[in-house]
């Protein structure tokens, strides 16, 4: 009972990560429909970014005070890492928006490679050891055995809470969160009525890139490393979470990165931690090949 | 438009650009972060790169803002004549087939056996293998439309078989070659057989699932594989049975020749380039016969193909099998050439690289395929050979470093120029009364 305790809080922290990725993924598929392969080495990079913010704040400024300087380092690294997936929007995906159905595949691809090796000369191959950041543990006593949960831990899933709460009411209430619906929906018609559909499409990625960049830092604080290769399987994973939750549903996204990050740890609890990423690939097809709706996803209509 | 104007538009979208790579390559590219000798995370600044970075990136953009002005202008004076592709020339076949078999004959000849190794292996050999992977994936994705992102698995699946059988039971390579291509197609039909009701990206990406699942079990199935250690020692390459030795029994030897390595570098390299041509023939033959039929039809349209009573199952599994086959096959020979294998050759890049290359070419067709392996491979292998950078750089200058930088940003700058590839035409296999080519925007790229 308490190894599952345990890994329940483990995974739940892993999940929310995966969740606040998979939210990128998930609204650029619904928005313009393709699979934007760059989102995971753009939450690579925005790790990187969180980290050089945090140096220089804690070196250079002096700055002792823990909470304002991760507010700081937060709204930094949003802000730079959506203007990152800003220009990536700019240039590598929009001039082909109406060409053929793999060009921005492929243009996605090119970007991925691009960033991880763009990081690699300009950050070095070896991996980055973050310095402590929030530390100290709860110890919590059952009557099977102790449960220890990291202050990280509640942290990290308080304010992916906070996120998700923020993001929902904005999506839902919010003009910008019409504009985004409606041209989801249809974009012809969006733009008829008087939508700026090149200016939603920017701001989703930039949203799209401020959220995994609180995932990038939420990875770094976690795991207390960083490398230029980190951006690969954790996007692979979002982008399961993102379709195992039905692709295109903001819901469905943090559901499904909830579900990866516990089937991932119990995988590597209870069973063996070489094939952990085997599990995720797997479910991953699984999932395309019986359920390719998702969970909480629409069906697909084929229409002649 | 009056040239100042083209002039001025240039310089803004210069000056744009620089101002927003400044601001992008601000964090990122300044500050490095290093680990100082107590072990502690410090910044390291670099203003120097920044400079650097944001200087390119506003001359790039200068010289790419002029030009699409001025070829704009000219196009405005006069519209271009539609020009006949190179590659219909009668003697442009012939041509290139000639080259392609004397290219070792005149490196060698040009550059005495030492150093000539390194261009036949580097150029030669190694764009040869990716121009048969281009090709073995053109049938899948160019002529079945079924977006592979997976391909590097077969090859894997075929490196894999040859090291082991030889390694373990001592097969030699010409009996594995075959059994590798066997297998490998068996593969494809059962990683094929699951994702048959996939469409598009869907498919990309169960694929590319597939993919990396077979590269972790490569790395984790020590008992058979050795793990990510990968294994060692497989067996060199014969000339059908005599070893490429100094020994009295060697092909040196046999032949009356004096011993050089370069005897097998060259074998190597006719070797592969026979494969290319096969896979290439075997294409090329396929398209005509009702199931190449049958493939672009499922290109085209899916529906319309059940509904004439076209066996979609099977038309997708063939093309999985036979595009498995020629990777496998490549795989056999990757394994032989390299004397060994490990699971890092075979990373979901080398799908992508794979991918971008039959994609680049121009889905479909051949002479394109080969051209994209030729700029892609070729021209990041030449990067390794700019020494003359350093001059201008400094000595800590290492141009081979940027290659896989200068590859995404390839990929992504062709897409943009050119979407549909460097050959964007296609010539039907089956014609009414005279052949001609069609243009790739009239040809779908399938939702297989």
């Amino acid at each position: 009972m308490d190894i599952f305790l345990q890994q329940l809080v483990n995974g739940l922290t892993l999940g929310a990560i995966y969740g606040l990725i998979a939210i990128g993924y998930t609204m650029v598929f619904g928005i313009i429909g393709m699979v934007n392969f760059a989102h995971g080495d753009v939450f690579m990079l925005s790790a990187f970014i969180g980290l050089i913010f945090f140096m220089a704040l804690t070196q250079w400024l002096g700055l002792a005070s823990q909470p304002l300087i991760f507010i700081l380092v937060l709204l930094a690294t949003m802000i730079t890492t959506g203007f990152w997936n800003w220009a990536i929007e700019r240039i590598a995906y929009r001039p082909l928006r109406h060409s053929f159905r793999l060009a921005p595949l492929i243009s996605a691809i090119g970007v991925s490679i691009f960033l991880s090796n763009f990081v690699q000369l300009a950050q070095g191959p070896r991996n980055k050891a973050a310095p402590e950041f929030v530390s100290g543990l709860i110890h919590i006593t059952l009557s099977q055995g102790d449960v220890t949960i990291s202050y990280k831990q509640i942290f990290i899933l308080l304010l992916t809470l906070i996120l998700l709460l923020g993001f929902w009411f904005m999506v839902q209430k919010t003009p910008l969160g019409r504009a985004q619906r409606a041209c989801a929906q249809d974009q012809r018609m969006a733009a008829l009525l008087g939508i700026d559909v090149d200016r939603t499409i920017s701001l989703t990625f930039i949203i799209g890139a401020a959220l995994a960049a609180v995932a990038g830092i939420m990875f770094m604080i976690y795991y207390g490393i960083i490398n230029f290769a980190d951006g690969f399987i954790p996007g692979v994973k979002a982008f399961t979470a993102a379709v195992l939750g039905g692709i295109g549903s903001l819901p469905g996204a943090v559901l499904g990165g909830l579900l990866i990050g516990l089937i991932e740890t119990f995988w590597a609890a209870y069973f063996s931690s070489d094939y952990k990423d085997v599990a995720a690939f797997s479910i991953l097809a699984i999932t395309l090949i019986f359920m390719p709706s998702g969970l909480l996803g629409r069906p697909d209509i084929e229409k002649v | 438009m009056s040239k100042p104007s083209a002039l001025y538009t240039a310089l803004k979208t210069s000056v744009r650009a620089g101002l927003i790579t400044a601001a992008l390559a601000f964090p990122i590219l300044t500050f490095r972060l290093e680990q100082n000798p107590s072990n502690q995370l410090i910044l390291e600044p670099h203003w120097s790169w920044l400079a650097l970075a944001t200087i390119t990136t506003a001359c790039l953009f200068f010289i790419i803002s002029l030009s699409a002005s001025l070829i704009a202008l000219r196009r405005h004076e006069r519209p271009a004549a539609p020009s006949r592709p190179i590659s219909e020339h009668p003697l442009f076949h012939l041509c290139a087939l000639t080259s392609l078999f004397a290219f070792p004959l005149i490196m060698l000849s040009a550059l005495g056996a030492e150093r000539s190794i390194i261009w036949i292996n580097n150029y030669g050999i190694q764009i040869l293998i990716y121009v048969m992977l281009g090709w073995g994936l053109n049938i899948v994705v160019g002529l079945a439309g079924l977006l592979d992102l997976g391909y590097v698995a077969f090859y894997a699946v075929g490196a894999y078989t040859y090291a082991l059988l030889s390694t373990h039971f001592g097969l030699s390579f010409w009996l594995c070659l075959p059994l590798s291509g066997l297998f490998a197609a068996s593969w494809g039909i059962i990683l094929g057989f699951p994702v048959l009701r996939l469409r598009g990206d869907y498919l990309a990406i169960v694929t590319l699932a597939f993919g990396e699942i077979i590269r972790l079990v490569l790395i984790n199935w020590s008992d058979v594989t050795n793990g990510s250690a990968g294994i060692y020692s497989i067996p060199r390459i014969t000339f059908f049975g005599i070893p490429f030795t100094a020994g009295d029994d060697g092909f040196a030897a046999h032949f009356g020749l004096t011993f050089s390595p370069v005897h097998r570098t060259i074998f190597l390299y006719y070797l592969i380039l026979c494969l290319a041509i096969l896979t290439s023939l075997i294409s090329h033959r396929l398209r005509a016969l009702p199931i190449g039929r049958a493939w672009e039809a499922l290109r085209e349209d899916e529906i319309a193909c059940r509904a004439l009573g076209i066996n979609t199952t099977r038309v997708k599994l063939t093309a999985f099998a036979i595009g498995a086959m020629c990777a496998g096959c490549a795989g056999a020979f990757f394994a032989v050439r390299q004397n060994f294998v490990n699971p890092d050759s075979f990373t979901f890049l080398e799908s992508a690289t794979i991918l971008a290359i039959v994609v680049l070419g121009g889905m479909g067709s051949l002479i394109g395929v080969a051209c994209a392996a030729a700029i892609m491979v070729g021209g990041t292998e030449l990067l390794r050979e700019l020494d003359f950078l350093k001059l201008i750089f400094g000595t800590g200058f290492n141009p081979a470093q940027y290659r896989m930088l200068i590859f995404g940003m390839a990929m992504v700058a062709i897409m943009i120029w050119k979407p549909r590839g460097f050959v964007a035409a296609r010539v039907p296999s089956i014609f009414l009364k005279r052949r001609s080519s069609i243009a790739a925007e009239h040809v779908k790229e399938g939702h297989g």
